[in-house]
C-alpha cells in the first residue's frame, strides 16, 4: 500500500474537525498504511497546527511560505504536484477549498478522483470500494476505483467519526524548499465577510425554516405566522436565498449560517448535507415534507408527511387558539 | 468575449421523486421529467449578461444523447448564439474525467476566452470544471458567485466560501469558472422563445470529429465505476406522526411543548 496523505484544513492555528475525520477515513482505507499530514500555511499559527497533526499522524509535512498565507487552491495545487510522490493516496476535505483544489489536482497527478465520499467499505487488492450520494442525498451509490496508481479522495466533512488523537508523536519534516514554481493565473484579493442581517438566526432557540416546498414568495408569510405563534425565528435553505426571497443572513447551511437551536422545524426542506452541515448542537428536528422519501426524514426526530402549504396554516391556527 | 458554457440534461429533482430501480443498477428512469441542470442554467445566464455588456458570443455545449438537444435548444432560447452536441456511443458511461476529456477536445476546436460550467450536477461530484481547466492548463475558480470583467485580460471573481463569506480573486483570461446558484436571476424561457430557435441547426460531434480515442472515454475509459445504487440508511429516521391532520397537529403541539418549541 502506498503512503496516505491527509491535507489538514486549519484556521487561526487550529486544525478543522475534518482533519481527524480524514485520519479516521485513512485508517478505514488501510490501517497499516503510513500516514502523512500535509500542513500548509504561514507563520506561528502553522507550528500549532503541525503539533496537532503530529498527534494523529506518524509524519507531518510542513509547507510554509508567504504564497500560502491564504489557501489559494491554484497555488497549493502546483505545490502539491511538485512535492507528492508517485502513487500517493491523497485525502482532502470536501469543503469549498477541496472542491476548488481536488478535481484539477487529480488531473495533474494523473490519478482518479473520488468526490464527496461518505463511507469507505473495503480495499480489495488495489480496488477501493466507497459510498457516495447522488441527487441531493436521495440515493447512494457504491463505487469502485483502482487506486493502485494513486488517487485523490474528497471526504465529506461530518461523515466519518473523528478518531481520538492517538498520540502518534509524529515527526515534522519541513518541505517548504521543495514547493517549486508557484506562478499561476489566479490571485487572491480579499475575503468579504457576510452581511449581518436584521435578525441573528444563530442566537435563536427555535427556528422555523423553509425550503423549496414553500413554492412561492407569497407563501413565506405562512411560515412567518407560525413562527410568530411559536415565538420562533424564520430561517431558510439555499434555494430561498437563490430566488432572492430572503436575505443570505437567514440561510442555514455550510454556505450560510451555522445555527444551534433547541428545536428546528424544517418545512419543505429536502435535507441536503450542505444544509444539515449548518445545524450544530443536536437540535430536536421536526420535518414536514410531502415527499416521504426526503432525506430530511432520516435525520429528523419527528416527521409529518404532508404539504406544508396546507398543514402549516392549520397548525398555526391551533397554536394561536391555545 | 467568446464564452463556452457546458450544460447537462438531468432529472429534475423538484419534479421527481428519485428512486432506485428494482435491481439497483440505476435510478428508476421511467416517467422522469428532465431539465437543464440548475447550476448550468445560472452559468448560461451569467454568460449572456457578460456578452450583453462587453460583446462577443455564447455557445452552449453538452455531452449526452440526442435528447440533450432539447436542453441546448432551451438555453439557445434564453439567448445563446449557438449550441454543440457531443454525442457518440463511445461516450456512454464516462466518468467525470471522461466527460472533461470530451469537453476539452471540443473546447480546443474553438477559441473561447471564458469557459463556464455549473458548480455541480445530479451526481454531486462538482468535478468537471476543475478537471477541464487542468486539462486545458487554464486558471480555474470554483463556486463562483460574482464576475466582473476588469479588461480584456482578466476578471474579478467572487467565490462562495463557508459561512456566507465571499472570497475575491483576480483571474487571468482565458480561464474556466464553475458557477454557483444564486449568482443571478436566470431569465424565463417561454414556449414562444423555444419555437423561435426550433429550426436552428445544432451540430453533433462524435469521437472521430473530436480526435478522441474511443477507448479513453465512456465506460471503457472510466476508472471510477458505479457498482450499485441503494437507498441510504443514515439512522433510525424520524418517528412519522400518523392519523388525521387534526390528530397529527395535536400530537405535534404536545411534542413542541415538551421540547420547548412553543414559548
Amino acid at each position: 500500500m502506498a503512503e496516505i496523505f491527509v491535507y489538514i484544513p486549519h484556521k487561526d492555528g487550529v486544525a478543522d474537525d475534518a482533519a481527524l475525520e480524514m485520519v479516521a477515513a485513512a485508517r478505514k482505507i488501510d490501517a497499516d498504511a503510513p500516514l502523512t499530514a500535509l500542513v500548509v500555511g504561514e507563520g506561528t499559527d502553522l507550528e500549532k497546527v503541525c503539533e496537532q497533526a503530529a498527534g494523529a499522524c506518524a509524519k507531518v509535512w510542513k509547507v510554509s511560505g508567504e504564497a500560502f498565507a491564504y489557501p489559494n487552491a491554484e497555488v497549493i495545487r502546483k505545490m502539491l504536484v511538485n512535492i507528492l510522490p508517485e502513487k500517493a493516496v491523497v485525502l482532502v476535505a470536501h469543503d469549498t477549498f477541496g472542491m476548488d483544489l481536488s478535481p484539477g489536482l487529480s488531473v495533474k497527478l494523473d490519478v482518479p478522483f473520488l468526490s464527496d465520499v461518505v463511507d469507505i467499505e473495503a480495499l480489495e487488492g488495489s480496488t477501493l470500494k466507497i459510498v457516495r450520494q447522488e441527487y441531493g442525498g436521495a440515493v447512494s451509490t457504491r463505487v469502485a476505483c483502482d487506486i493502485g496508481d494513486g488517487v485523490v479522495i474528497n471526504v465529506r466533512p461530518g461523515a466519518f467519526k473523528a478518531e481520538d488523537a492517538a498520540g502518534a508523536a509524529g515527526e515534522v519534516v519541513d518541505k517548504s524548499a521543495e514547493a517549486g514554481d508557484l506562478s499561476c493565473g489566479r490571485r487572491f484579493l480579499e475575503v468579504v465577510e457576510a452581511e449581518v442581517g436584521d435578525v441573528d438566526i444563530t442566537k435563536a432557540d427555535v427556528l422555523v425554516s423553509i425550503g423549496r416546498g414553500i413554492e412561492d414568495e407569497e407563501n413565506i408569510e405562512i411560515a412567518e405566522e407560525l413562527a410568530e405563534a411559536m415565538g420562533a425565528v424564520v430561517s431558510c435553505s439555499r434555494p430561498i436565498v437563490d430566488a432572492k426571497w430572503m436575505e443570505k443572513s437567514r440561510q442555514v447551511g455550510t454556505s450560510g449560517q451555522t445555527v444551534k437551536p433547541k428545536v428546528y422545524m424544517a418545512l419543505g426542506i429536502s435535507g441536503s448535507f450542505q444544509h444539515l452541515g449548518g445545524l450544530k448542537g443536536s437540535p430536536f428536528i421536526i420535518a414536514v415534507n410531502k415527499n416521504p422519501k426526503a432525506p430530511i426524514f432520516q435525520v429528523a426526530d419527528v416527521g409529518v408527511v404532508d404539504d406544508i402549504l396546507e398543514f402549516v396554516p392549520e397548525l398555526t391556527e391551533k397554536i394561536q387558539e391555545m | 468575449m467568446d464564452i463556452l458554457v457546458c450544460v447537462k440534461r438531468v432529472p429534475d429533482t423538484a419534479e421527481n421523486e428519485i428512486e432506485v430501480n428494482s435491481d439497483g443498477t440505476d435510478i428508476e428512469r421511467d416517467d422522469l421529467v428532465y431539465s437543464v441542470n440548475e447550476w448550468d442554467n445560472y452559468a448560461v445566464e451569467e454568460a449572456l449578461q457578460i456578452r450583453d455588456k462587453v460583446g462577443g458570443s455564447v455557445t452552449v455545449i453538452s455531452v449526452g444523447d440526442e435528447e440533450s438537444e432539447e436542453v441546448l435548444r432551451r438555453e439557445m432560447a434564453m439567448g445563446a448564439d449557438g449550441g454543440i452536441l457531443l454525442s457518440d456511443d463511445a461516450f456512454e458511461g464516462s466518468d467525470g474525467r471522461g466527460v472533461a476529456a470530451i469537453l476539452k477536445a471540443a473546447a480546443e476546436q474553438g477559441n473561447y476566452d471564458l469557459i463556464l460550467t455549473g458548480a455541480m450536477a445530479d451526481d454531486g461530484a462538482a468535478q468537471v470544471g476543475g478537471m477541464l481547466a487542468a486539462m486545458l492548463d487554464r486558471p480555474f475558480a470554483s463556486l463562483v458567485n460574482h464576475i466582473e470583467v476588469v479588461d480584456d485580460g482578466k476578471l474579478k471573481v467572487g467565490r462562495e466560501i463557508e459561512g456566507g463569506n465571499q472570497e475575491m480573486n483576480e483571474i487571468d483570461l482565458p480561464c474556466v469558472l464553475s458557477i454557483q446558484t444564486g449568482i443571478n436571476e436566470p431569465r424565463y424561457v417561454g414556449i414562444r422563445g423555444i419555437r423561435k430557435v426550433a429550426s436552428l441547426e445544432i451540430p453533433v460531434r462524435g469521437a472521430g470529429d473530436l480526435g478522441i480515442d474511443p477507448s479513453s472515454v465512456g465506460a471503457a475509459g472510466a476508472k471510477v465505476k458505479r457498482l450499485e445504487y441503494f437507498v441510504p440508511d443514515l439512522g433510525e429516521g424520524a418517528e412519522i406522526l400518523e392519523g388525521s391532520t387534526e390528530e397529527v397537529i395535536e400530537k405535534l403541539i404536545e411534542i413542541l411543548k415538551a421540547q420547548g418549541g412553543i414559548k
